[in-house]
């Protein structure tokens, strides 16, 4: 039985590292001793999250790393995360680790980390655990995400208002509720300003791929869009309208500074407004967990990003007067009538849309080109 | 002018065997430690996270890190085998990856619906779990057919075709987890539903190691016998190292081309049988995680030798596992955890090259110096 010469090499280099982790034993060690005598050890509540995708990404990621900073910044609270953990076999290894290290509260930000946050959060009755944007919660689970169909509305007016080729272009991800809820609002608002406009969708199959995103925002721009919308993280749609002189739509975070003045603005969010409270209400011992949050345009959750300089003031005072309808819960995007591609009535003048269904969303409204691919 | 160039060691002293190996890994920790301390990180302390993470306090009878190490082992085990039985024949399977996708499609295929369509087969494990088994080998070795067939008879270069094989399957793959078999209690969100838990692999007491370990297990020893013990193995060797002589011997290349790969593709589809079986109980976003490329790294560290693919594809868990420490523990940014770990394969990876080889020094007029 022979091994291969480089086998032998990386145990050498494996028992190298373990003559570290003989060193290691001691601090620890050390550490704990540091503990049961501790001062403050009680007191420091440990926050850890887990990004999909890497913190550089400028969207999705980027804006949890924000409320990150922002609770960092809280007394008495530490954090720590890891990025790039793909969905899949590694997430509850991670998981289950970040418990183990005795974090207080564990922030899992992608919707595949549900079902691993699940089975860790059974084992560790005594952590709260977060998960962002998905529907399952335990006693010590909850399931958060925001209203972003409020805002994307809003982007729509603003868009709706801006094109002069009515034809809009979307980059989208993948055909899940949370996307097709978005596609929507976001024509429900083009069509409110500008009912002859239509909203064109490109799927990518990807949350994050930077070539993936430029070359269905490049076939979009092809098909005469002269506004490119998009529920995809990075900032490439916005790049390649802007290289052809078009508008665009941005997601997650406020892209101007990375694309220029063709941003017209973007849906965003604002983490720091559900975590700091979270993670305050924890420390006070007076979180419940098992909670089922939704935030809309009132909690600050999600909200709008600057107005580029080709924004119009007459869509700024309406985009703002409707708004301020919505915070004050005077009008809602999901409101009937709503009619979908076929002409069929799905919401009734009158009604409005329950949450439930919402979550469920399959269907296309009037406006949008494009498919559904068939479930 | 002085050149250097590499010169094959005719017979390489003995000390070479201990001092390469040494002086690799002595590099190795150095440089990947200047790069941590350039990030402000403490070496030590970083590499002592990385172990701990890894293995944890396997002295003192703690499983759970090492547990976790042997589930990342597992589909590189397998799927390094897999590659390496192509490789003995130089025939280049780059396609492990589709090969896994299609045999976990496969599998999730029968515990999905073969209950509801064949109610009368016995709902349990053993049963289950070999009639998955089956139809994982078979899909993976039925979509390692296609580029077989292509190069036995059409002689197409069997490196693109498995390669674009991969995204065909990767793809279908996605459309069927967020498609036709999305679940449909599962308000629209991407993911099949969950199996029965009667196809569950078994696991061992509290961890997340499965029956799949076992299978990779069993396939070294398998591969082992294989190349040691058969005519079959012999002829693929030969075919791989003197394809001249081999057909001179009359060793049909045709055959060994399909057997080749009938194997190797059912290998990678068993390791796509227990990652879906064994830990994720339904088809969802992340079956494919680069094991079937990863497994080119097993299967040459470790020279081809079913043996060394069992430890290396242990070792190369362990080097994943304990890097996420890098980031959880230090604190530091993934890319300068991927950065550590691809110093650490380069110089473990480089340093065989000078017990084989050695440079030589010459000036221009060809006089050697060295």
């Amino acid at each position: 039985m022979k091994f291969g010469r480089l086998s032998a090499l990386l145990i050498a280099l494996l028992l190298a590292l373990a003559a570290c982790g003989g060193d290691d034993a001691t601090t620890t060690t050390g550490a704990a001793i540091d503990t049961t005598n501790g001062t403050t050890s009680g007191e420091v509540t440990k926050v850890a999250f887990v990004y999909v995708a890497p913190i550089g990404d400028l969207g999705w990621t980027y804006s949890h790393e924000q409320g990150r900073l922002a609770v960092e910044a809280l007394d008495g609270v530490e954090t720590s995360y890891i990025e790039n953990v793909p969905e899949g076999p590694d997430a509850e290894r991670v998981i289950r680790e970040f418990a183990q290290a005795g974090n207080d509260i564990i922030i899992t930000t992608s919707f595949g980390f549900m079902d691993p946050t699940l089975t860790v959060a059974a084992e560790f009755p005594d952590v709260q655990f977060v998960h962002v944007s998905g529907y399952k919660s335990a006693a010590n689970m909850s399931n958060i995400f925001g209203r972003m169909y409020q805002p994307r509305y809003l982007t729509g007016m603003i868009a709706g208002a801006q094109t002069e080729s009515n034809i809009i272009g979307y980059v989208a991800a993948f055909p899940i509720p949370e996307v097709i809820r978005g596609i929507n609002a976001f024509t429900l608002g083009v069509q409110s300003v500008n009912p002859d406009a239509e909203v064109r969708v490109v799927w990518t199959n990807t949350w994050f791929g930077p070539p993936e995103e430029k070359e269905a925002a490049e076939a979009l721009l092809d098909a005469g869009a002269d506004v490119i919308a998009q529920h995809q993280d990075t900032t490439e749609p916005q790049k390649a309208a802007a290289d052809r002189g078009a508008y665009s739509v941005g997601y997650n975070t406020d892209s101007r500074s990375f694309v220029g003045d063709s941003l017209l603005t973007a849906p965003i969010w604002n983490w720091a407004s559900k975590y700091v409270p979270l993670v305050e209400e924890v420390r006070a011992g007076t979180y419940q967990g098992d909670e089922s949050w939704w935030g809309g345009l009132d909690t600050g959750v999600v909200d709008l990003a600057s107005y580029g300089p080709s924004v119009t003031q007459e869509t700024i005072d309406l985009v703002e007067a409707k708004k301020a309808e919505i915070i004050a819960g005077d009008f809602d995007v999901f409101c009937g009538p709503i009619i979908d591609q076929a002409g069929t009535e799905q919401v009734a003048e009158g009604t409005c849309m329950e949450d439930g269904d919402m979550l469920g969303m399959s269907f296309f409204v009037k406006g949008v080109v494009g498919e559904i691919p068939a479930g | 002018m002085i050149r250097f160039r590499l010169e094959r060691r005719i017979d390489p002293p003995r000390y070479l065997s201990w001092a390469v190996p040494v002086a690799s890994v002595v590099l190795a920790l150095v440089a990947s430690g200047l790069l941590l301390l350039a990030f402000g990180a403490n070496p030590i302390d970083t590499f002592a996270a990385m172990w701990d993470g890894a293995f944890g306090d396997i002295f003192g009878g703690e499983v759970y890190s090492v547990s976790e190490t042997l589930v990342r082992a597992t589909p590189l085990m397998l799927t390094g085998l897999a590659v390496a039985v192509a490789f003995k024949m130089k025939f280049w399977n780059i396609g492990a990856e589709g090969q896994l996708v299609m045999g976990g499609i496969a599998a999730s295929a029968v515990a999905l619906f073969l209950p509801d369509a064949a109610p009368w087969i016995p709902q349990t494990l053993v049963v289950y779990g070999l009639i998955m088994g089956g139809a994982a080998i078979l899909a993976g070795a039925l979509w390692a057919l296609i580029p077989a067939l292509l190069k036995a008879y059409l002689n197409v270069s069997e490196i693109i075709v498995t390669l674009m094989l991969n995204y065909i399957a990767i793809l279908w793959y996605s459309q069927l987890f967020t498609t036709s078999w999305k679940d449909p209690e599962g308000l629209g969100f991407p993911g099949s539903a969950l199996f029965p838990e009667f196809t569950w692999l078994p696991r061992f007491s509290n961890t997340r190691v499965n029956v799949a370990l076992l299978v990779g297990l069993v396939a070294a020893v398998g591969v082992w016998v294989l190349f040691a013990k058969t005519r079959a193995g012999y002829e693929i060797r030969l075919l791989g190292d003197n394809p001249e002589a081999a057909r001179f011997a009359g060793v049909s290349v045709f055959r060994n081309i399909l057997l080749v790969m009938l194997i190797s593709g059912g290998l990678a589809g068993l390791a796509g049988m227990g990652e879906v079986a064994g830990i994720s109980h339904k088809l969802q976003q992340g079956l494919s995680a680069n094991n079937g490329f990863t497994a080119i790294i097993v299967a040459w560290v470790a020279k081809l030798q079913p043996w060394a693919i069992v430890l290396v594809s242990i070792l190369l868990a362990a080097v994943f596992v304990g890097g996420d420490q890098i980031q959880m523990t230090m604190g530091l940014p993934a890319s300068v955890a991927q950065v550590v770990q691809g110093v650490m394969l380069f110089f473990v990876l480089g340093g065989d090259i000078f017990s084989q080889y050695r440079i030589r020094v010459s000036r221009e007029r060809g006089e050697v110096m060295a």
